[in-house]
């Protein structure tokens, strides 16, 4: 909504200056987006005559003018088509100064030479005034206009419009009379509303109107009138403050039905009369109807949109655009004039369903006062009937169910408990009364008020209280610290926190990301393969970001791919947060923790070796996050399978029979296709799975020696250590106190395919010191489950 | 005595020349030992005179006293020379880099929304979350947005079907919390959120933190003392903070919050856009359709909402201009935060 606060003093004078008057409708709520000067700052241009022109001398497309500023002649160059002896424009005489911008410097009218002769000044283009955008030569002012009057005063330049951003409740401000409502309210000072004027109705023809949809269309007035000349143009004036309003100037009538919905904020549709087929309906559509709006556009109407027809067809769709073919045009001889009320229910969204925003539908679905409707289609029809003349008819009014006035109860003890603060009930009374609620009833507790059929957005008492609050100031209100019984509440430890695991993590020297949710499906299918049940956007904002993440990993890889073509060649990343899948018709939302280690071991240092990455120490890092649960449950790295992940490279973790997620190198195919230069291991765990913690539980430290043995074992290559270890535990008895694998061999000395697991064995007794004996008997056993599962060797 | 002053010259001038401990063990033998020098000159005491043994005994027990201190003196020197050497044999290049694993960080964002979960927390506020994947009823209706309500269309919504929507804000998660439990509420809830928009200044994907307080006899003014003191908290530093009325269909009354702009103390800059003023988070007090919904008894409880962008709080807070940037994870941005 912009307005200018020329024509707001028309209905109030606030009597404040401009930032100030910004200031108070940005804190009452309607929140200043913009103050636009009407027209660029100017010193010394005034009203001038051209009383003679003769051509350049030496120019085809110059003037040589005389130019009058009532009291002195003045001799100009003048280069406009436009310019003709007795033409009243702006002058800009020697010495005047023309702003462009603020800021800028002033471009300085001087006595120049143009073409070799003088030139005094300049006349001047609506642009050059900064009136229009753009403006083909000179600004034409009316015959009537006083010769040398400044031009700033004459056409009230010193004007500013201001641009609201008004939030959807706020339908009563989008026209200058709501405003100055609120503007009256905030500066307490009355609004000058004038009775509307009847028009003196000269013939007696009237087009019948039936309302169908009685709930959509309370309220439905037309008129026709007869005769009208459309070879007129709007006035000036009305331009002008079209023009300051944010609105184009387009014909007469367009130009009526605007400026009463900048006015009073009630939008009007005109028809050509002699092109609507009998009478006007109101009613929803049906299907398979089709209409040619307006801007050409053919819609196919959906169901449930509420349409204007005439006796054969739809001829608008009601409150959004009229049709094409019952439109206004040059050759229009008689108009017939509607002005309704839709309800907003009707309304709502129905624009936007079909890809379209008007000043009508904007207004409709926020609220169109539903008393508002006889005022304006006497002021049109008023405007109509001076600028393009004609006959008015009578008004034909046509109602459907309006709406009940709403009743409002504010307790006066629920000020202090919502506000924290007691407004005086006087001071209550008058914000209410010039807010234009209607006191009903009033008692020692509370109040009663009847809401004006403008405001659609106060139905409760909380409503009240914000009127309230919004006219006293907010930041008027105290202020409190908030105070709430007090709470201690139970500090789960058995849940790691996600905070303590991305700390770990960043200790490990991943740096954290956050990707997209929604991936590119291509990139998905080649990281994920085609079996995954992704969940699609149905209205995503490019193709590239159209599907929900299955996984964190895409992201991830595309995060790499973005760094490595950055010169990055050595990176640890990681990223918490949820994946999306379908299972049968559940939606599967999980949260995950995953990352990536790229390239080298270790970063780049004076000392280290270039080596690179490899499974083990991404396997590391995973048991080391995955420590901070404390051992509830033995975790296992089974060879496992995974989409995204090496088949030899990859291992299911898991806790005792927990699922934790999968940990692996990349598979090489995805490798190649993202030309990757080293190598990339990933990990993806389920958040949840990784949180559960168990509490310490500590055991009595033994005082006795420990007894530690070494055992080396050849084994065929494809055998799993864990198997070994597992093994080894199930025979070293209950007082095994630590079992590692200290060598893995491969070479020469052993033979092909196989390898040589060394493994270190540790036992401690609690009350006793372990004998020798005991221990040798322990191990044979071991070395004998060892052949018998696996046909291991002792190695020598 | 001759013989006890030149052996005791000799044993000083070999102590004196002598280079390592072994060669000075091999001294202290010499002189001292069981058959050393002076312990024979000792033993050929007997062969004086009585009224000679006092005086030569004396004098030979004040020569080994001198050659046990010279050599013990010596063998300080050569200790400590050795050290002396080791030291400056093993001395480094103290300022080369050390051996470590490369700096792992947090994202900005994570940053940002500990440290606002942090604050809440130490009031008593419960961090809750939820999922992202939403229908309708919980994103909407339930929050008091019917259908044809134009605030829909400011939302910008993703659909994954009819009905179902990605979270366009994280209040769904507190009409969650709402319905499962029973008031007082004091709750935070952190995380994703997604419009259908995108330029310089929107990405489709973002967060927010959005807070609920519902308790007996909850006031506006609580929740003015609340936002304030978080905004202090959060910026380390006493700002202006304005309340201007606004719309949520969620909040009634409801506020836009502006503070002093943390970069020009409100003289007005890049930016705040010359005003002074940062517009950082909508407020309100709870609409009682929205509590009636989930089952919360109007007539004893009502309370205060807030909901604030961390992508904004962060870039004021770290002077970050392209909202864009956050997403990209380039590395060398992300590092910076590290």
């Amino acid at each position: 909504m912009i307005f200018s606060v020329e024509w707001l003093k028309e209905f109030v004078d606030p009597e404040m200056e401009l930032q100030s008057l910004a200031e108070e409708l940005t804190m009452a709520g309607l929140e200043v987006d913009g103050l636009i000067p009407v027209a660029n700052n100017c010193t010394g241009i005034v009203v001038g005559e051209v009383t003679s022109v003769v051509k350049h001398p030496d120019a085809d497309k110059l003037s040589l003018c005389k130019v009058s500023d009532g009291e002195n002649s003045f001799q100009v160059v003048c280069g406009a088509a436009n310019v003709r002896e007795g033409l009243k424009a702006p002058f800009a005489k020697v010495g005047a100064e023309i702003y462009s911008t603020e800021d800028e410097k002033p471009f300085k009218i001087k006595t120049a030479k143009i073409r070799g002769t003088e030139s005094n000044g300049m006349l001047c283009s609506a642009e050059e005034l900064g009136m229009a955008e753009a403006s083909e030569g000179l600004m034409e002012l009316p015959e009537d206009a006083p010769v040398g009057e400044d031009v700033r005063c004459y056409l009230n330049l010193n004007d500013t419009s201001i641009e609201l951003d008004l939030t959807p409740n706020r339908g009563d401000c989008l026209g200058m009379l709501g405003l100055a409502r609120e503007v009256g309210v905030l500066c307490r000072k009355d609004v000058l509303i004038e009775e509307p004027v009847r028009v003196a109705v000269t013939i007696d023809e009237e087009l019948p109107i039936e309302i169908t949809a009685v709930d959509a269309c309370p309220r439905y007035l037309g008129r026709v009138i007869r005769n009208i000349n459309l070879n007129s143009e709007s006035p000036g004036w009305m331009q002008e403050k079209l023009r300051r309003s944010g609105v184009r100037s387009i014909d007469p009538i367009v130009d009526v039905t605007n400026f009463v919905l900048m006015e009073l904020g009630q939008p009007m549709h005109a028809f050509d009369y002699e092109k609507l087929e009998g009478g006007i309906g109101v009613r929803f559509s049906e299907p398979n109807e089709k209409l040619v709006l307006l801007d050409g556009k053919e819609v196919e109407l959906t169901s449930r949109t509420l349409l204007i027809t005439d006796a054969k067809q739809p001829v608008a769709i009601a409150g959004v655009m009229g049709g094409l073919k019952t439109s206004v045009t040059k050759q229009t001889q008689h108009v017939f004039l509607e002005c309704a009320f839709f309800s907003q229910l009707a309304i709502s969204g129905k624009a936007r369903s079909y890809g379209m925003h008007t000043d009508a539908s904007h207004r409709y679905e926020r609220g169109v006062d539903y008393q508002l409707q006889h005022r304006a289609m006497e002021r049109a029809t008023n405007l109509m009937l001076e600028i393009v003349g004609g006959e008015a008819g009578p008004i034909t009014e046509a109602l459907g169910n309006l709406p009940e006035p709403r009743t409002v109860t504010l307790k006066f003890a629920s000020i202090l408990k919502f506000l924290g603060i007691d407004i005086e009930k006087a001071e209550v009374l008058d914000i209410l009364k010039r807010l234009g609620f209607h006191l009903v009833q009033q008692t020692a507790d509370e109040l009663s008020i009847e809401v004006p059929s403008y405001r659609f957005d106060i139905s409760i008492e909380a409503d009240l209280i914000e009127e309230l609050a919004r006219i006293y100031g907010y930041n008027k209100l105290p202020q409190t610290a908030g105070l709430a019984s007090q709470s201690l509440k139970s500090l789960p430890e058995s849940q790691l926190s996600l905070s303590r695991l991305q700390h770990q993590l960043v200790a490990l020297g991943y740096q954290e990301v956050i990707t997209y949710s929604f991936i590119d499906p291509g990139h998905c299918k080649l990281v994920m393969g085609e079996e995954v049940d992704v969940i699609s956007l149905q209205n995503p904002i490019s193709q590239e970001m159209s599907v929900m993440r299955p996984s964190i990993i895409p992201g991830l890889l595309s995060t790499l791919s973005y760094n490595e073509n950055r010169q990055q060649d050595r990176l640890r990343l990681f990223e918490t947060g949820l994946v999306f899948q379908k299972e049968g018709d559940e939606t599967v939302q999980s949260t995950m923790i995953s990352g990536l280690i790229f390239g080298k071991r270790n970063p780049d240092n004076w000392s280290n070796n270039k080596e690179l990455s490899d499974f083990y120490d991404l396997k590391g890092d995973i048991e080391n996050l995955l420590g901070l649960a404390g051992g509830s449950e033995p975790i296992s790295f089974l060879a496992g399978n995974h989409p995204s992940f090496h088949s030899g490279q990859c291992a299911a973790v898991k806790s005792g029979k927990h699922q934790l997620g999968h940990i692996g190198a990349l598979q090489p195919v995805i490798h190649r296709e993202m030309g990757f230069n080293g190598p990339v291991f990933l990990f993806e765990l389920y958040l949840e799975a990784v949180q559960s913690k168990q509490l310490p539980r500590i055991e009595k430290l033994s005082k006795f020696p420990e007894v530690s043995r070494d055992l080396a074992v050849v084994i065929e290559e494809s055998i799993c250590s864990d198997d070994i270890l597992s093994t080894v535990r199930e025979e070293a008895g209950e007082f095994l106190s630590y079992l590692r694998i200290f060598d893995v061999y491969q070479g020469d000395a052993i033979a092909k395919n196989k390898k040589s697991i060394a493994l270190g064995l540790t036992w401690q007794h609690p009350s006793r010191t372990l004998s020798d004996e005991e221990v040798n008997i322990i191990i044979s056993s071991c070395v004998n489950a060892l052949q018998d599962k696996f046909n291991a060797n002792l190695r020598n | 005595m001759a013989d006890t002053d030149s052996l005791l010259a000799e044993a000083l001038q070999a102590i004196k020349s002598s280079g390592d401990e072994k060669s000075l063990e091999f001294l202290r033998v010499q002189y001292l030992g069981k058959k050393g020098s002076l312990t024979v000159l000792l033993k050929t005491l007997g062969q004086l005179s009585p009224e000679e043994r006092p005086s030569a005994g004396e004098r030979i027990n004040a020569v080994k006293r001198e050659v046990q201190e010279a050599l013990e003196q010596k063998k300080g020197q050569l200790i400590s020379a050795a050290l002396d050497a080791q030291l400056s044999q093993e001395s480094i290049d103290v300022s080369l880099p050390g051996r470590r694993q490369s700096k792992g960080g947090l994202h900005p964002i994570t940053i940002t929304i500990d440290r606002i979960t942090q604050i809440f927390s130490s009031a008593g506020y419960d961090v809750a979350v939820g999922p992202e994947i939403e229908d309708e009823y919980h994103n909407f209706e339930a929050l008091n947005i019917p259908s044809h309500h134009p605030a829909r269309a400011m939302h910008d919504t993703f659909y994954v079907s009819p009905g179902t929507v990605l979270r366009t804000h994280t209040s769904p998660v507190q009409v969650h919390v709402m319905e499962g439990g029973k008031p007082p509420f004091r709750m935070i809830c952190p995380g994703r959120v997604y419009r259908c928009d995108s330029d310089l200044t929107h990405t489709p994907m973002f967060h927010q933190v959005e807070g609920l307080f519902i308790d007996e006899n909850v006031s506006f003014a609580d929740l003015k003392g609340t936002v304030v003191g978080f905004l202090h908290a959060y910026f380390e530093e006493e700002m202006e903070v304005r309340f201007r009325p606004s719309y949520f269909p969620f909040t009634e009354p409801s506020a836009e919050v502006d503070m002093g702009c943390v970069s020009c103390a409100g003289s007005g800059c890049r930016i705040c856009g010359h005003t002074g003023w940062l517009e950082v988070m909508g407020c309100g007090m709870v609409h009682p359709k929205v509590l009636e919904m989930s089952g919360i008894d109007t007539s004893v409880y009502n309370g205060f909402a807030f909901g604030m962008g961390v992508e904004r709080l962060a870039m004021l807070r770290y002077d970050v201009s392209d909202l864009r940037t956050y997403f990209e994870n380039d590395i060398r941005f992300l590092q910076q935060f590290n």
